[in-house]
């Protein structure tokens, strides 16, 4: 079988690529193999950002049938090469070609406000402030001083405490507007898509990325030991700090079936490919509550990357979205060869890192109900940091009620188990009750006999008992029947506009596309 | 990037100094054409290192079997202890650190989990870095220190213990009518600089070594290179373009890498480049030292501090590396801004079975003033007043109430008018009040405020570093470069050496670059660091380039001043004067130096102006000599390391900052809402680069006290050794309000255009954060007790406070006494 060549579009420019190892980081590849040296490695793990790069591909349009361009910023540490064919990859080297060898505005702006001092990571926040720059130069808008620090919350910068870079950010604007040609670039774009599926070798290291759903599942079953992937954006760390072998690597990117978000019959469907920036935004669409997770959850390189279906079928204890999903009584749908099965979230974790989910299947769909009347639903995390930074715990609160009395709850805590798990005591403990002070006092207490958690670098024991104490009682006092406090008298991080994450990001599943073109 | 030519009329142009001009390289970093070593062209057959590293914090090793290793994919060999021609050490003062692991198999011990034990070196990074995992290694665990605490009781120090005693601290302690005493700690720090450890090797003709390093201390390296080579200094040769950011951990910790790196070139004979992946680095290299107190305050019934005894244990880690001086700083840090009569501070440097721990900006510094800050806030709320008001009242000022404990005269005292200024700018009395009105309504969000002084010494403390030198070439089409002993980290040392010496010349700042530090160019130089740089290095530039300019001057004088001489500057030109001639003309520029300007790229002879760049190429013509070195000591200083006295600091820098903090004591999340700062940078060369600076500080410590954890496992082993794990400030941690303003104060003494270092001393200016976090922490209790806060402030560590103030002041740290 002879391999086939990647072929991608490198700052404007088409290369074919044939001799690479298909765990061959887009930064590794950038850096030695092309000598393009501006994108800086700085943690090899996704969580500093002087590896930020823009991405550029095309997406199905449902309603027109036309291919629509997407760009977005992510980790070029992060990502295999394979994965980026058909795509196009900007660098930090792009912009002043863009500008006709002069700075960029995004480069001119940071040199005004004295953005950088080391100048590391400083190509990592100029490209991730091109992507919004781009975002704005085709809507019109000005950012906002929240959706520059929003779109910030991947790059780390040691010497400058941010204050200038976003300010850099709000002043980008001042110079003339630099269009990029997304035309032009849509058309070389659709010069490079194949029609087939892409089977690469280099060295016995062997990269599938089916097409389609069918094709995926018969691959599945043929390669029981291949390693999935997905955002790559954990099977990416496994190469990088493990070193772990992951070959043959099974590709779920380019299934088209599994990048649809769809709501029918009071269920938002979402693809398992679908990236979690997309389906943040439809979730938090329907479900503003969940804006300051969203806006916490990792950073927007990593969520324009990772998928809500890999944060799931990773099995993780300490996954965000599951204690949200599981809290709305979200199903999954597991297929295979041999049919399809639908399966409650929470049934699928069986235990560390242990799930329910055999050799030949692949979670294909994660079903989010939508809300019912009368639903009470809170989700928080707790952790050193506010941005980008992995849970002590976090904590998912839903419930109705009637009267003054609790029904249907569902209380889910991630970080508390080896699990994603509901605190089945402490709705025990709720349900048909008065939502009154000494209800929540038999919660508390139950809630303390639902878990046993562990110690370790994020937190202790107690201080998880503790937090997820606190976390019950501020639900409760957002939502008692009895003067119910407001957001503004319970929580230090309200006055951060979840919102302005979701500006960037239309609602994927909304009509109208322009957005995202 | 256009260059003006040089010499052009600069009339319109920005001045050289006093003016924020971008970083010398802003337009490099934000194109990312600025090149790290990473980033250069590599050399043919460059190989790659990689290093084995110990799992185990303490322990014999009994086997090391490296066979596996070298038959891995791509490897080229490995080096081992026993590779090492010259002496296995890279420690900066007590040549107590192995490059690698020290002794033959059995009998190799290793001191901490992440000490190096080999290095294998590879055709490519990847390939070193699977390779290094392949070792077989056994250890025969030994008993592991790895609390400070328990190591001072066992007596388990790197260097004896310091003490300074002043006046009769016990008496007076005894006699105090108020007293406080307990225990306290601050934690240790990462560096965390955005581009890791990187060091790069070649061997040359005639054994000698080129190494290319991303440190702060070119010099020591060439010495450290040398010594495991056996070679002499003048054989080793060391680069430093600039760093990704340094922070003290590029001082003496770049070292190992500069070695192995060495001695694999020099082994394999070929160029070999050792950049250690993140993990690694922060399994390797020490970081800031976390602080225990012990201490016992007497005060009066104002609050004013009659007497002190603080016993600091410092975690050293398993060698010396530089926490002698770390801890004199920290001992001549313990004041802060306020005069303390009698004293007695001991500072105990632990040793543990952990990374050595070394320079972090501040130099233990912050360690040392967070002490009393600590002791002025728990006596505030023990006496039920403000504690800015205590913090006033104990102020260096006054007779008899401005010597240091360590005999030192603070005589350029600013603190009163500089806390005046941010107290009455941020509106603090008024906020205060808003603050406790807040709180009085809000049962679960608390508020807190706090201000906090600074006041930071600027020098070396051992006296013979404060030295520096440079070198400055005139080309003949005018345009200037400068070299000087200091490395580029960030922090804008090269611009504002470029700044002084265009302004010397009077030319455009466009018209002067600053070129890679090198020790084959300025010999014996001091490490970047101390806040020192601009000091020492822009004055030795200065001194370089008024060479110079003097010879510049006299052969202009030459030229168009009637009554300094001939004027034709034609064959023979200056070598060919008379003597006699020569020196009037020098008398009378240092009679009256305004005959002859430099300004706007022209220089002007009384009537008579020519561009800077037609002079030098006249003076080149006439063989004058275009190029000059420049040297710098800074004067008067002194300093006995016996006794802990003297007058080791130039200068004092000072600062205030006033922080309000939001904290939810359900959960012990918190947030900055607005922070204001006032520093003195005295007549700043260039506000934005010191303002950078700053600010940049300010965040770096609040990340410090708040969420920067360094955890380690039961066995010593750092858990937190990447940035998923590790947080340092992100841009939410920022606060949508921060006033940053210099407070204008020219220096006292003869610094550099009467401006004030400023690298470390803002660090401090996040104590108002954390007391601040400490302020609301207290509005849960009755107001007079003092949260049992640690630091850093996690979450965890909040709500552990509050938790304990719920049942008002029943386990609070301090334990208040009245005699």
């Amino acid at each position: 079988m002879d391999s086939q060549t990647i072929r991608i579009l490198l700052n404007g420019e088409p290369v074919d690529i044939a001799d690479v190892a298909p765990t061959t980081s887009l930064l590794a590849w950038l850096r030695v193999t092309c000598g393009l040296t501006g994108t800086k490695e700085g943690c090899n793990e996704g969580d500093c950002g002087a590896c930020t790069v823009v991405i550029g591909e095309l997406r199905d349009d449902r309603t027109h049938g036309a291919a629509r361009l997407h760009l977005a910023a992510i980790n070029a540490c992060l990502r295999f090469v394979p994965t980026l064919d058909g795509k196009a990859v900007f660098t930090v080297e792009y912009l002043r070609r863009q500008a006709g060898g002069a700075l960029h505005p995004v480069q001119q702006a940071l040199v005004d406000c004295h953005g950088s001092q080391c100048g590391f990571c400083t190509p990592g926040f100029v490209m991730s402030l091109w992507d919004v720059y781009n975002a704005c130069a085709a809507d019109g808008a000005r950012p906002s001083a929240d959706r520059i620090r929003s779109a910030l919350t991947g790059n780390l910068c040691r010497c400058t405490g941010y204050r200038p870079i976003i300010e850099a950010g709000e002043r980008m604007f001042e110079h003339p507007t630099l269009m990029l040609d997304r035309d032009a670039l849509r058309r070389q774009l659709l010069a490079l898509q194949r029609t087939t599926s892409l089977d690469y070798t280099h060295a016995s290291a062997r990269f599938l990325a089916p097409r389609t759903l069918a094709e995926l599942l018969e691959l599945r079953e043929r390669h029981p030991e291949a390693t999935l992937l997905a955002g790559g954006t954990d099977v990416g760390v496994w190469v990088n700090k493990r070193l772990s072998a992951v070959s043959p690597l099974l590709y779920v990117g380019e299934v088209a079936e599994l990048h649809r978000i769809q709501e029918g019959d009071g269920v938002l469907h979402i693809g398992a490919a679908v990236n979690l920036s997309d389906a943040f935004a439809a979730l938090a669409a329907r479900y503003p509550e969940l804006g300051e997770l969203w806006e916490r959850f990792a950073s927007p390189p990593v969520r324009n990357a990772g998928t809500l279906g890999g944060n799931i079928a990773n099995g993780s204890p300490i996954g965000d979205a599951m204690p949200a999903l599981i809290a709305l009584r979200s199903r999954i749908v597991l297929a295979s060869l041999r049919g399809a099965r639908r399966l409650a979230l929470e049934d699928f974790y069986l235990g560390y890192l242990r799930k329910d989910l055999a050799a030949d299947e692949i979670l294909t769909t994660i079903e989010v109900p939508l809300p019912g009347e009368g639903l009470q639903f809170r989700t928080w995390k707790l952790s050193k940091r506010f941005d980008s930074d992995i849970s002590a715990l976090c904590g998912a609160f839903a419930l109705r009620l009637e009267h003054g009395v609790v029904r249907t709850p569902r209380i889910a805590f991630g970080g508390m188990a080896a699990t994603p798990r509901r605190a089945t005591r402490t709705e025990a403990a709720i349900d048909g009750q008065p939502w009154t002070e000494a209800t929540l006092a038999r919660a508390l207490q139950a809630l303390a006999q639902d878990f046993q958690p562990i110690t370790d670098l994020r937190a202790s024991a107690g201080y998880r008992h503790r937090g997820a104490a606190g976390l019950l009682r501020r639900f409760h006092l957002e939502t008692r029947a009895d003067a119910p406090l407001t957001p503004a008298q319970t929580r230090v991080f309200h006055a951060f506009d979840p919102a302005a994450g979701a500006q960037a990001v239309a609602d994927p599943c909304a009509d109208d596309p322009s957005a995202d073109t | 990037m256009s260059t003006p030519r040089p010499g052009h009329d600069l009339a319109r142009e920005p001045p050289a100094v006093r003016h924020p001009h971008p970083h010398e390289s802003a337009h490099l970093h934000v194109t990312g054409e600025a090149s790290y070593l990473d980033d250069l062209p590599e050399l043919a057959r460059t190989a790659h290192a990689a290093l084995g590293l110990s799992a185990q914090a303490h322990a014999r090793i009994t086997r090391l079997d490296l066979d596996a290793v070298r038959a891995m994919p791509g490897v080229i060999g490995v080096l081992t202890a026993d590779d090492i021609p010259g002496v296995n050490d890279c420690g900066p003062i007590m040549h107590d650190d192995p490059i690698l692991a020290a002794g033959a198999v059995p009998g190799m011990e290793v001191h901490y989990a992440g000490q190096p034990i080999f290095a294998v070196i590879a055709d490519s990074h990847e390939a070193a870095r699977h390779a290094a995992r392949a070792a077989v290694i056994e250890y025969a665990p030994l008993p592991a220190l790895l609390d400070p605490l328990d190591a001072a009781r066992q007596h388990a120090l790197v260097l004896p213990p310091m003490q300074r005693v002043r006046g009769d601290p016990a008496a007076r302690l005894a006699a105090a009518p108020h007293r406080l005493a307990g225990q306290w700690q601050v934690g240790g720090q990462e560096h965390f600089y955005l581009e890791g450890q990187i060091a790069c090797a070649a061997p040359r003709e005639d054994g000698c070594i080129q190494l290319w390093s991303s440190t702060q201390h070119p010099t020591e390296m060439q010495h450290a290179v040398a010594q495991a080579l056996g070679l002499v200094a003048n054989r080793v040769v060391v680069e430093t373009r600039r760093m990704g950011g340094g922070f003290g951990g590029k001082e003496s910790q770049s070292a190992l890498f500069a070695c192995v790196a060495a001695l694999a070139a020099w082994k394999f004979r070929r160029p070999v480049k050792l950049r250690p992946d993140r993990d690694d680095d922060m399994l390797i290299t020490g970081k800031r030292h976390d602080f225990h107190y012990d201490y016992e305050v007497g005060f009066d019934d104002e609050g004013r501090v009659l007497a002190l005894r603080i016993e600091m244990v410092a975690r050293a880690g398993f060698s010396a590396d530089l926490s002698g001086p770390v801890a004199t700083r920290a001992v001549c840090h313990v004041d802060n801004a306020y005069y303390l009569s009698d004293v007695d501070i001991r500072a105990l440097l632990a040793r543990t079975n952990t990374q050595s721990s070394t320079a972090f900006r501040g130099f233990g510094g912050p360690q040392g003033a967070i002490a009393i800050e600590y002791l002025l806030d728990g006596i505030a709320r023990h006496l039920g007043r403000d504690p800015l008001d205590v913090r006033k009242l104990n102020f260096y000022g006054g007779a008899g109430r401005d010597t240091t404990p360590y005999g030192q005269r603070v005589a350029d005292n600013v603190i009163h008018a500089l806390v005046a200024e941010l107290e009455a700018d941020s509106d603090y009395r008024a906020r205060r009040a808003a603050v406790a009105a807040f709180n009085a309504a809000s049962p679960v969000l608390k508020k807190g405020l706090a201000l906090t002084p600074v006041k930071f010494g600027i020098s070396f403390n051992l006296t013979h570093l404060n030295q520096a030198g440079a070198l400055v070439h005139v080309f003949t089409d005018g345009s200037v470069l400068v070299n000087h002993g200091g490395t580029e980290m960030g922090q804008g040392l090269h611009t504002k050496v470029c700044q002084v010496v265009a302004a010397e010349f009077g030319i455009a700042l466009a018209s002067v670059r600053a070129t890679a530090t090198d020790t084959s160019k300025v010999a014996n130089t001091s490490a970047t660091a101390a806040s020192t740089g601009a000091d020492l290095n822009g004055q030795a530039a200065v001194a370089a380039a008024r060479t110079i300019r003097q010879r510049l001057a006299e052969f202009a004088l030459l030229q168009f001043d009637k009554g300094g001489g001939e004027g034709s500057g034609g064959p023979g030109g200056q070598g060919g004067q008379p003597e006699a001639a020569g020196a009037a003309r020098t008398r009378a520029l240092r009679a009256d130096p305004d005959r002859v300007r430099f300004a706007n790229g022209q220089v002007f002879v009384g009537e008579h102006a020519i561009p800077f760049a037609e002079l030098v190429g006249e003076a080149y013509r006439a063989r004058v000599q275009l190029w000059s070195d420049g040297f710098y000591a800074t004067p008067g200083l002194h300093w006995d390391a016996a006794t802990l006295t003297g007058h080791p600091f130039y200068y004092f820098a000072y600062g205030a900052a006033v922080s309000e903090v939001l904290i939810d004591t359900l959960t012990g999340e918190w947030r900055l809402l607005r922070a204001d700062l006032l520093h003195d940078a005295g007549d700043s060369i260039n506000p934005a680069i010191d303002r950078g600076q700053v600010e940049g500080g300010f965040i770096q410590g609040m990340g410090w006290l708040t969420m920067e954890e360094l955890y380690r496992d039961a066995d010593g082993r750092l858990l937190t050794h990447a940035p998923s794990t590790y947080k340092i400030p992100a841009a939410h941690d920022c606060p949508a309000e921060l006033r940053v303003r210099l407070f204008h104060n020219p220096n006292r003494a003869a610094t550099l255009l009467r401006s004030k270092a400023v690298g470390e001393p803002p660090l401090l200016l996040a104590f108002s954060v954390w007391f601040a976090i400490r302020d609301a922490i207290a509005a849960v209790g009755d107001g007079r007790t003092s949260p049992p806060l640690r630091a850093p402030a996690t979450p965890e560590a909040i709500l552990d406070a509050i938790d304990a103030m719920r049942p008002a002041a029943a386990s609070s740290p301090t334990r208040p006494s009245r005699t």
